[in-house]
């Protein structure tokens, strides 16, 4: 079947190299579900977060978004709006509120919860079908998460 | 009919196959004689959640995947009708007894049954979905060892009831005893399960005719099940294709046959009340 979303296996190197990293239970989300804190305490690298953005295997945030400036990707997406413009839209602080849990700014969106790991229904284990038990490993790991926003903070129209 | 033979011939038929199709505006009439309908006023349950119009999956697929259901020579899934044919012929178990031996011609006592279901029964006091009774039948009339649910056997023993129903509207009851299975059913349908929090209507309600990645998305509608895929070439039933959908969610899915798949059907299957039965279709 369809498999729009995969999400690669998370390096545990992550993890190790960033004492600063916020987990995904203690990120601060203001009124307006805004992150201002760095969640991996390390500049984020554009270039890969364009990689995780097209990629299949990891955010395939295409799979809903048109990306213009990843034109050579085929089967964007039509589900959300295209992210064209969206570093002119939105702040750094707003696009890592956006990209760790939508609902946070967009109520009830389709779009799914990047740095989240509890309070899901019927929670998998990744694509196998089969039951997982809460915290979840999240969708992407702090860094990744650092990496989109320095991506999509370039998106200028 | 014998589709088996006359399949050698389906290059040759596809080559004079018209060439025009118009993809969500297309029409559909099978073998050049039967009507489908594939797009229905929605049904009033529905309170206008999709819009005026129900549509079939078919109206959603390629070009060429469309062409292939217009015709039953060129349409694999008619392989396992015939083969269902053979197996509705069957003496098996303790009461030595075939589907004919009770049935007779399916073509005359098959008419119809598709469209009721899943339906309540009231001896048994539960929902039935055409798999189950066809196991009731096999288990209970027959003495025969029940078939496994979504697997070959029955989802072709479906295929061939189905067919005969082609072309008649979808007509599953919701109200009266069935009402509390539809509940469930309903309810399943917009819960965001997984770790993508996603329920079937993200998809299927606020979504169709949308790209998901290289996907075009439809109603997922099941008025064409059982539905041969081009994918893994060979009939699925609905529920297997629910439990697809769950697990692309990222989420812990459910069996084919478990009774929250029966009220799922059940659900599902009323958002179709109008389209035709158009069984075995043919999808990517
Ligand atoms: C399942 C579909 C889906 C996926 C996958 C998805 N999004 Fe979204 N996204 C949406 C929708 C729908 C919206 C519109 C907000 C709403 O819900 O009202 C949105 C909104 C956004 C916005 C704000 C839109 C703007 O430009 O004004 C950004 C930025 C964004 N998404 C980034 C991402 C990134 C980065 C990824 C991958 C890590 C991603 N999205 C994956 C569905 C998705
Ligand atoms: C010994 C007789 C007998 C045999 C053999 C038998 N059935 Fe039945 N079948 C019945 C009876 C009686 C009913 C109605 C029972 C009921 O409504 O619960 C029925 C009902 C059905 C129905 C539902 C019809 C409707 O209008 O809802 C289907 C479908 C069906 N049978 C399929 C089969 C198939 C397929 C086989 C072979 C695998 C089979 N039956 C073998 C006696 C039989
Ligand atoms: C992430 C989006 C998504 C979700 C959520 C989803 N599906 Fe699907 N579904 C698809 C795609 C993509 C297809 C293949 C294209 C199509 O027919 O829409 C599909 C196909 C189907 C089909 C086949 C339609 C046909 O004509 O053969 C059915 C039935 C279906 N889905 C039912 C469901 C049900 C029931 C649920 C909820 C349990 C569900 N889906 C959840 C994406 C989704």
């Amino acid at each position: 079947m369809m498999k729009w979303i995969a999400i690669a296996a998370l390096s545990s190197v992550a993890g190790m190299a960033s004492a600063e990293a916020v987990a995904p239970a203690d990120v601060q989300f203001d009124d307006y579900g805004a992150v201002e804190v760095s969640l991996s305490g390390t500049p984020g690298d554009a270039a890969n977060g364009a990689a995780i953005v097209g990629d299949k295997k990891q955010g395939n945030c295409v799979a809903c978004h048109q990306v213009g400036a990843l034109a050579d990707i085929p089967f964007q997406g039509e589900i959300g709006p295209a992210l064209n413009g969206a570093g002119d839209r939105w702040t750094e602080a707003e696009l890592r509120g956006i990209v760790s849990n939508s609902k946070k700014t967009f109520e009830g969106s389709m779009m799914p919860s990047y740095y989240k790991t509890t309070g899901y229904i019927r929670p998998g284990d990744a694509f196998t079908g089969k039951a997982a038990s809460e915290p979840l490993p999240p969708l992407m790991d702090a860094q990744m998460i650092e990496d989109v926003v320095a991506f999509l903070a370039t998106l200028k129209e | 009919m014998n589709f088996k033979a006359t399949l050698a011939c389906a290059a040759f038929v596809a080559s004079v196959a018209p060439a025009a199709f118009a993809g969500e505006d297309a029409e559909l009439v099978l073998n050049g004689e039967i009507p489908i309908v594939t797009t229905a006023p929605a049904p009033a349950h529905l309170d206008g959640v999709l819009g005026d119009e129900i549509k079939s999956g078919w109206l959603f697929r390629s070009d060429e995947t469309q062409a292939t259901q217009m015709d039953d020579f060129d349409n694999p899934g008619m392989i396992f009708v015939d083969q269902a044919q053979a197996s509705w012929d069957t003496v098996e178990g303790s009461e030595g007894k075939s589907c004919a031996s009770c049935h007779n011609d399916p073509a005359e006592s098959m008419k119809g049954v598709r469209a009721t279901y899943p339906k309540w029964n009231e001896e048994a006091g539960e929902v039935r979905t055409l798999a189950m009774q066809i196991n009731d039948c096999r288990e209970n009339q027959m003495g025969a060892e029940p078939w496994k649910y979504d697997k070959g056997d029955i989802v072709s023993m479906e295929a061939l009831i189905s067919v005969q129903s082609r072309g008649m509207p979808v007509n599953v009851a919701i109200d009266g005893p069935a009402q509390s299975t539809w509940e469930q059913g309903k309810e399943m349908y917009y819960t965001r399960y997984g770790q993508f929090e996603l329920s079937c209507a993200n998809c299927h309600e606020d979504n169709f005719g949308n790209m998901i990645r290289a996907d075009h998305l439809s109603q997922g509608q099941i008025n064409g099940f059982p539905v041969y895929r081009l994918k893994n070439t060979k009939l699925n039933g609905s529920h297997s294709r629910f439990k697809g959908c769950i697990r692309d969610t990222r989420a812990e899915t459910f069996n084919p046959g478990s009774p929250e798949f029966v009220a799922l059907e059940l659900y599902v299957a009323s958002r179709g009340n109008g389209l035709s039965v158009e069984a075995p279709s043919v999808r990517n």
